[in-house]
């Protein structure tokens, strides 16, 4: 529904996005990663037609933004970053002209209006008028507006930025409902997101991709990833590191801490795959060795250890 | 055409929501009021004409229309609401219109609203109700000359103050370049062809004709591009923006 090809924006001298390609379909609910000023919402922003590409072509349902933008922009929903509205409408008001500037008029504006309201739990500030809202609804304002039309394609800059957790939890449950029949791309720095909400995670850096895969497949890319973590009381550390270094397997032992009576220790796999080996081995070694295991635990990965290691923080030093 | 409609009255809507507009209407026919009596000496003159109302609408509306127009973009740009206008699906062309079309409009409802005086003219004597309706279209093209200045200065900016002072500036250039009093003392310093060259540019000529009870093509077809040609460099000012 959804196809990006060589994207590129510059800004001046500065170069914003960067032959970005990717493409998006019905049922997909795709995030958006990367640190500030990666590029997110430039290219966010190039998808939903607001400033023209450098080069490249965004294509939405078939429909090259830059040549057909009022069609292209006919099936997208979009909620800009910060949730922008006007300030001297009430809820209804401006959902109601947003409606309307889509075509949607008399029984069935009414209609859409309600059921966006219902869908982003607005009932309570129908009529109220919009600056006199709080972060959390005027964010949910923005949301309702951007799917007011029920469209197929949905993009969100950081839909849940200044929610609170009660509230970040309802619009990924809401984005999770409606990927089952949309194509949804939405940004975010928050990691967690990725994980509980989507079905794909690009990974964007200095407005290049430097990862696209599933969010297990991301997770994956971690050193820690598949590595198991057992923790043993009454036992010398230089004593589990020896017993667990005789362990085929394993490429490396590390000792997380050493804390008399405790000692827990980290166990690398020599190769990916092998993991299920890992396991049964330790547990031979720690029962030949008659150890105290208080708990073995296999690592899964974690996303923000992979963020981290593939992009380049303005923080870490070069 | 409906989604210029629609931009139109979500603009109106803004305007009446707020107390902005009774406080500009308010103060727009105290104002002419004011002038017309008071300086324009309407009773005095003993004339069965409204001169003393129109003469003084370019100077009027030298402020109150830069007032009206000064949020039209930069209000969006500040509050971030451009990207969501500029991504439904219409072109900038007709929310350029929409919103230039809301203020001309509501300034429309304003000279409208000065009818009483033209009431009184005809209750004390026997005017000439042609040449006031010139002039009141002459008054019209005046504010949408205005108005479509303040637009594209409106355009520059996210600062409101800016985009007023702006246009005025513009706007007082476009009076004082063809005002007698400041053409004559410029005479005496530039070439006679260049002085006629900029007073061309000049709203007062066009006023002027109006006023006098002419509607001249030439001085609408003049209005008509004072109209059209910010409104087009709005458009470009916008698409900039985004580039």
């Amino acid at each position: 529904m959804i196809k990006v090809e060589n994207l590129s924006k510059s800004f001046g001298p500065k170069n914003a996005v960067n032959d970005v390609s990717f493409s998006l379909e019905r049922g997909e609910i795709l995030g958006f990663l990367g640190p500030n000023g990666a590029g997110k919402s430039t290219t966010m922003r190039m998808i939903t037609g607001y400033i023209p590409p450098t080069a490249g072509v965004v294509k939405v349902g078939g429909n090259d933004v830059t040549q057909n933008p009022i069609e292209a922009k006919r099936l997208m929903g979009y909620l800009p970053e910060s949730a922008p509205l006007y300030t001297d409408m009430t809820v209804e008001g401006f959902l109601g002209f947003c409606a309307e500037v889509r075509g949607i008029k008399g029984a069935d504006k009414a209609k859409a209006i309600d059921r966006a309201i219902d869908m982003c739990f607005l009932k309570s500030v129908r009529h109220q008028s919009v600056d006199t809202l709080s972060k959390g609804f005027r964010h949910r304002t923005g949301f309702a507006q951007a799917i007011i039309h029920d469209p197929d394609i949905l993009v969100m800059d950081e839909p849940t930025d200044g929610l609170d957790p009660n509230q970040k939890h309802e619009v990924r449950s809401l984005i999770r409902r409606m990927g089952q029949s949309k194509a949804i791309i939405f940004s975010t720095h928050i990691l967690e997101e990725v994980e509980a909400a989507c079905t794909r995670a690009i990974i964007i850096d200095q407005g290049k991709i430097v990862a696209n895969g599933t969010p297990d497949e991301l997770k994956a890319k971690s050193e820690l990833a598949n590595s198991y973590v057992v923790s043993i009381n009454g036992t010398e550390s230089s004593a589990v590191r020896d017993g667990l270094g005789t362990v085929i397997q394993s490429a490396k032992v590390t000792i997380v801490t050493d804390k008399a009576p405790t000692v827990v220790a980290r166990v690398f796999p020599k190769k990916a795959g092998a993991d299920g080996e890992l396991g049964q081995a330790i547990f031979a070694v720690a029962a030949q060795n008659n150890w105290k295991v208080n708990e073995i635990k296999k690592e899964e990965g974690r996303l923000d250890d992979v963020f981290r290691n593939i992009t380049l923080s303005d923080t870490k030093p070069q | 055409m409906k989604s210029i409609w629609t931009i139109t009255k979500r603009e109106l809507g803004g305007y009446f929501n707020s107390p902005v507009a009774y406080v500009f209407l308010v103060i727009f026919l105290l104002m002419t009021a004011a002038f017309t009596f008071l300086i324009g000496q309407f009773m005095d003159r003993n004339q069965a004409t409204l001169q003393p109302f129109f003469m003084w609408h370019p100077w009027i509306y030298l402020f109150l229309v830069p007032a009206v127009g000064m949020r039209l973009w930069s209000e969006e740009r500040r509050q971030g609401t451009m990207e969501l206008l500029l991504t439904l699906p219409i072109s900038l062309w007709h929310c350029i219109i929409g919103k230039f079309l809301a203020s001309w409009i509501f300034l429309t409802l304003a000279l409208v609203m000065t009818f009483p005086i033209w009431i009184t003219v005809n209750y004390l004597g026997d005017p000439d109700n042609s040449v006031i309706v010139a002039s009141y279209i002459g008054s019209f093209f005046l504010a949408g000359a205005y108005l479509s200045i303040t637009s594209m200065t409106s355009a520059f900016t996210r600062n409101q103050v800016i985009s007023f002072i702006l246009s005025v500036v513009i706007c007082l250039f476009l009076v004082l370049c063809g005002w007698p009093p400041v053409t004559d003392v410029v005479e005496t310093l530039a070439p006679r062809s260049v002085v006629e060259f900029v007073a061309a540019f000049s709203v007062m000529p066009g006023i002027e004709q109006f006023n006098n009870g002419q509607i001249d093509s030439r001085a609408v077809i003049y209005f008509l591009s004072v109209i059209g040609f910010p409104l087009f460099a709005t458009n470009v000012v916008i698409r900039g923006l985004r580039a």
